[in-house]
């Protein structure tokens, strides 16, 4: 979720409370990731489960500066968007139970969270299908006069796609209020990017189509945040689209499927030096602005909401199989 | 005295246009879509002159780029608006298939029923045109098997004018196919246009003897198959399915009931066709009302070829149905 005192715009203005936050939103979201993990091999999750462990710096310092009335279109890969951006972690849990007190009534599972209090567009888990959905929130926008920003989060696979390119292509033509955010782990599946792209910066291609990039390191959840808040800017002052291309790793496999044959575990362990929650709890230790205390307090509040939310969803219950046809067609006023 | 009712004619291409016209007057959260809609004025002029009117702001051109600028239909749908998507024809729409499968007829579902796509995509479909393999096929067979979209096949100029604004007023996808080969088709209607529902199928021709099931240009081939068949005392009831998904059921099996004979009649391929559902329903819902099996006039299985008189032979045509219907309503024929 978005804190209302988060004005921090670089490092030297960082105070010890949006420290605090930032660093509490991604251990959410990693303690989240692994008990969901822990919960798959339990068998309670089931399908694909695809965890952000390594690249919650982005979800979180993307929140950071989009507003209430901005959307959200998310990949298959997406618990730690709908977290930092404020779905509850009870219905999160629950929908990847597949209950139907999910916030898809357990009819999404993992890769396809949705929510309409904080205009979270899904879960989209066709690589490179969000781009043109985002594309159209923000013809909506344009054409309605409405300031709404929409942040549209792909990963490396997209960019190959050529729904990437048709929606570069519009969003420029077209001076739509986009915000793209690659997240670039560097690998598609198991395709590593040199594999894949004739030319790795990902950024420049965005430019190519005559939208404004920047590649920033995605491990660092300051730099990240005021690139975000720079991307925002940009957006409502010009009525254009920016793309961020942020760096980032995932530290695990690609989903609980994976056996991680494509790459070495030396690797690995690299990123892991870079891990944004030890990077920023080092920095705010650093600084003084935080004590072990405050750690401590963070990781016991935490594990506390995640045990909530596993009983919640435990307790959640599973939707009759007379609904089963459903939500195939609208019930009353969607219209 | 009573004012009789104002009558004019209309072609089904200008009841397209006035339905798109009315409905950007009606809702100004309607507009336009698609590849050369605006200044080109639609690859089959339906939309030509709307530029003029509506500006660019709302009779939007696009780039060639079907599966984004359907995307972003379905985008500007969840945020407000009520898109007209016009794709040029079918086999461009595939382009398109992961928007309007994976997206649009699956949103709703896949939120639990909290994201609907008020959206409605329009596309010229159907052969017969000498347009070969990639221009003329008849797909919308294919689409009705997708849940979560409607599909809507007009086949007169009142339902070509009057099936876009139901459209518009349903909550979720809706998609419009418009056989390219009716759009000179012409017709007297009264002013204001007649209001259509997009629920149900017609009974175009009521007969007794055998019921041809079809749609698009099926419908006038059939009509004109049953005037000859008149002529030999043989009373054939069209039914013109006006929806192809959702079937309506009652409307065929009423009409099977009454005729115990049926003949589909589709353009599209015959495997695991449209044809192919109905023929299912009438034996699961009225098999025992059946005298004869259900027959099929179906498009052959072939890639669409280019020369005419190969084009017509993939196509069924009105003799086609007349001897169908002949052999089957008179035994050892």
């Amino acid at each position: 979720m978005v804190t209302k005192t988060a004005t921090t715009h670089s490092k030297p203005t960082l105070t010890a409370e949006h420290g605090l936050h930032l660093l509490k939103e991604m251990v959410r979201i990693r303690e989240l990731e692994n008990k969901s993990a822990e919960l798959y091999t339990q068998m309670k999750i089931r399908g694909f489960l695809h965890l952000y462990n390594g690249e919650e710096a982005i979800a979180v310092g993307v929140m950071q500066a989009l507003r209430p009335q901005d959307s959200i279109v998310a990949t298959y890969r997406e618990h730690g968007q709908a977290l930092a951006r404020g779905v509850p972690m009870n219905t999160i849990m629950a929908e990847l139970y597949g209950k139907q007190e999910g916030c898809s009534r357990g009819r999404g599972g993992s890769m396809h969270l949705f929510d309409k209090e904080t205009n979270f567009y899904g879960g989209n888990a066709i690589v490179g299908g969000g781009l043109p959905i985002a594309v159209g929130l923000g013809l909506a926008a344009k054409m309605q006069n409405k300031p709404n920003v929409t942040a549209c989060f792909f990963g490396d696979g997209a960019v190959a796609e050529g729904e990437f390119h048709e929606s570069m292509n519009l969003a420029a033509l077209w001076h739509l209020p986009v915000f793209f955010i690659c997240e670039n782990n560097q690998y598609g599946m198991g395709t590593a990017l040199k594999y894949s792209e004739s030319v790795m910066n990902i950024a420049e291609k965005a430019t190519s189509y005559g939208v404004a990039a920047e590649q920033i390191d995605g491990m660092d959840v300051l730099a990240v945040e005021a690139a975000a808040h720079r991307a925002m800017a940009f957006i409502q002052e010009h009525r254009k689209p920016y793309f961020i291309e942020f760096v980032t790793y995932r530290f695990r496999a690609h989903s609980m499927f994976d056996a991680e044959l494509y790459r070495d575990k030396e690797e690995v362990e690299e990123w892991r030096k870079r891990d944004p929650i030890v990077v920023l709890r080092k920095h705010l230790l650093e600084q003084d602005l935080i004590t072990l205390e405050d750690l401590e307090t963070i990781q016991r509040d935490v594990m506390a909401e995640v045990e909530e939310a596993v009983a919640f969803a435990e307790a959640g219950t599973w939707e009759p199989v007379e609904d089963l046809t459903r939500f195939v067609y609208s019930e009353g006023d969607q219209a | 005295m009573t004012v009789a009712a104002q009558t004019r004619t209309l072609t089904y291409r200008e009841a397209v246009r006035e339905a798109i016209c009315d409905a950007m007057h009606r809702d100004d959260r309607v507009f336009l879509i698609g590849e050369d809609v605006g200044r080109y004025g639609g690859c089959f002029a339906v939309s030509m002159g709307l530029f003029d009117e509506f500006g660019p702001g709302r009779i939007v051109d696009t780039p060639l780029c079907e599966s984004g600028f359907t995307g972003a239909g379905i985008g500007a749908a969840m945020g407000g608006m009520r898109p007209i998507v016009e794709i040029m024809t079918v086999n461009f729409s595939l382009l398109a298939l992961d928007q309007i499968l994976n997206t649009a007829a699956t949103y709703l579902h896949m939120s639990g029923g909290l994201f609907n796509v008020p959206l409605v995509i329009r596309m010229a479909t159907g052969g017969g045109k000498q347009l070969a393999a990639q221009h003329s096929h008849s797909l919308e067979g294919w689409y009705a098997h997708i849940p979560g979209i409607k599909v809507l096949s007009p086949a007169t100029v009142e339902d070509a004018g009057g099936m876009l604004w139901p459209a518009l007023q349903d909550p979720d996808p809706v998609l419009i196919f418009e056989n390219s080969l009716l759009y000179n088709q012409k017709a007297d209607l009264t002013e204001p246009l007649p209001a259509v529902d997009i629920d149900h199928a017609a009974v175009r021709r009521a007969g007794d003897d055998v019921s041809i099931i079809t749609f698009s240009m099926g419908v006038p081939k059939a009509l004109e198959a049953a005037d000859a068949l008149a002529a030999d005392g043989i009373h054939a009831e069209v039914i013109d399915l006006r929806v192809l998904r959702p079937l309506d059921n009652r409307t065929i099996i009423e009409s099977v009931v009454k005729t115990h004979r049926a003949l589909i009649v589709d353009e599209g391929w015959r495997s695991g066709g449209i044809s192919a559902e109905i023929s299912a329903r009438i034996q699961e819902q009225a098999f025992y009302e059946l005298d004869l099996p259900v027959a099929r006039l179906c498009g052959a299985e072939v890639p669409m070829p280019y020369p005419k008189h190969l084009e017509q032979a993939a196509l069924p045509q009105v003799d086609d149905i007349v001897t169908a219907v002949k052999r089957m309503v008179t035994p050892n024929v």
